[in-house]
């Protein structure tokens, strides 16, 4: 895979190939992570075409101090966010415990066995199958979830960049990873009884 | 009888600390408290395995293909803005 810094500079120079490579790459990406910050498809799509415009016409400059990737999505969250209604303040139902209380005794034990999922055959943890699901978790997952949900786990991001792109505290990204990451849990738990 | 130290933490606990344990974030008395119950507590154990197997399959969700009409649409605005 050709590195996106030359595949940059190429499409700079009208290199429609070179385009074509950047938008297969990361047009879907760029959508998806659009979409946590607009109330509609349409805008996210303008958010997207957006960013490549600033990204081609070299309105954005590209100076290396952080991956491509990094860079491409802080550009698009810049873009998205004014696109974007007005955020909201953090949403009260957004759920406070990593596992429902329930789960535990009085002494805070667990009330019954938490179940191995590495002893299960191979095929029920084949990711292509649980793929379809996570995906419908995630889009179930808040807003400010689902953004650091994706850029850390989905796109492989680290904290710095994903702090870098959403412009938050450090702190803040492990509160919404940690409610992300519990909530996702909590769906294949639930699925994986009855895989 | 349950002799509960002061330093022990109890699986309620123990479940909000497991993303600032992957994350290097916790102190490192804390870090010590939530490995020691790990060692006593085949529960939180499996709980911190979910976790991961979670992370892991969250990073295996890909994307849909672009489709040749929408890719054609982005071929076409970039014609645009290389001529305008």
């Amino acid at each position: 895979m050709e590195p996106d810094v030359e595949m940059l500079a190429r499409l700079r120079d009208g290199d429609e190939g070179a385009f074509v490579t950047m938008v297969e790459r990361y047009q879907q990406p760029m959508l998806r992570l659009a979409r946590c910050f607009v109330p509609s498809q349409a805008v996210a799509e303008e958010a997207v075409q957006d960013t490549w415009l600033g990204v081609v016409r070299g309105i954005e400059r590209f100076e290396g101090r952080s991956s491509f990737k990094t860079w491409l999505f802080r550009i698009l969250v810049n873009r998205a966010r004014s696109a974007g209604s007005r955020e909201h303040p953090a949403a009260p139902t957004e759920a406070l415990h990593a596992v429902d209380p329930a789960r535990f005794t009085a002494e805070g034990q667990w009330a019954d066995p938490v179940e191995r999922w590495v002893e299960e055959s191979e095929e029920r943890l084949d990711a292509a199958a649980w793929s379809p699901i996570l995906k419908s978790a995630l889009d179930d997952l808040p807003p400010r979830q689902r953004r650091v949900v994706l850029l850390r786990d989905v796109e492989g991001l680290s904290h710095d960049e994903a702090c870098a792109v959403l412009d938050i505290s450090v702190g803040n990204q492990r509160v919404l990873l940690h409610r992300g990451r519990s909530q996702l849990r909590e769906i294949l738990e639930a699925k994986m009884g009855k895989g | 009888m349950l002799s509960l130290r002061r330093n022990d933490i109890v699986c309620q606990q123990a479940v909000e600390l497991v993303t600032d344990y992957l994350e290097g974030a916790l102190s490192r008395r804390d870090r010590r408290r939530f490995e020691a119950h790990l060692r006593a507590c085949p529960n939180c154990t499996a709980y911190l395995e979910q976790i991961r197997i979670t992370i892991a399959l969250t990073g295996a969700v890909g994307t849909d293909e672009l489709s040749p009409e929408a890719r054609r649409d982005l071929s076409e605005l970039y014609r645009k803005w290389r001529s305008g």
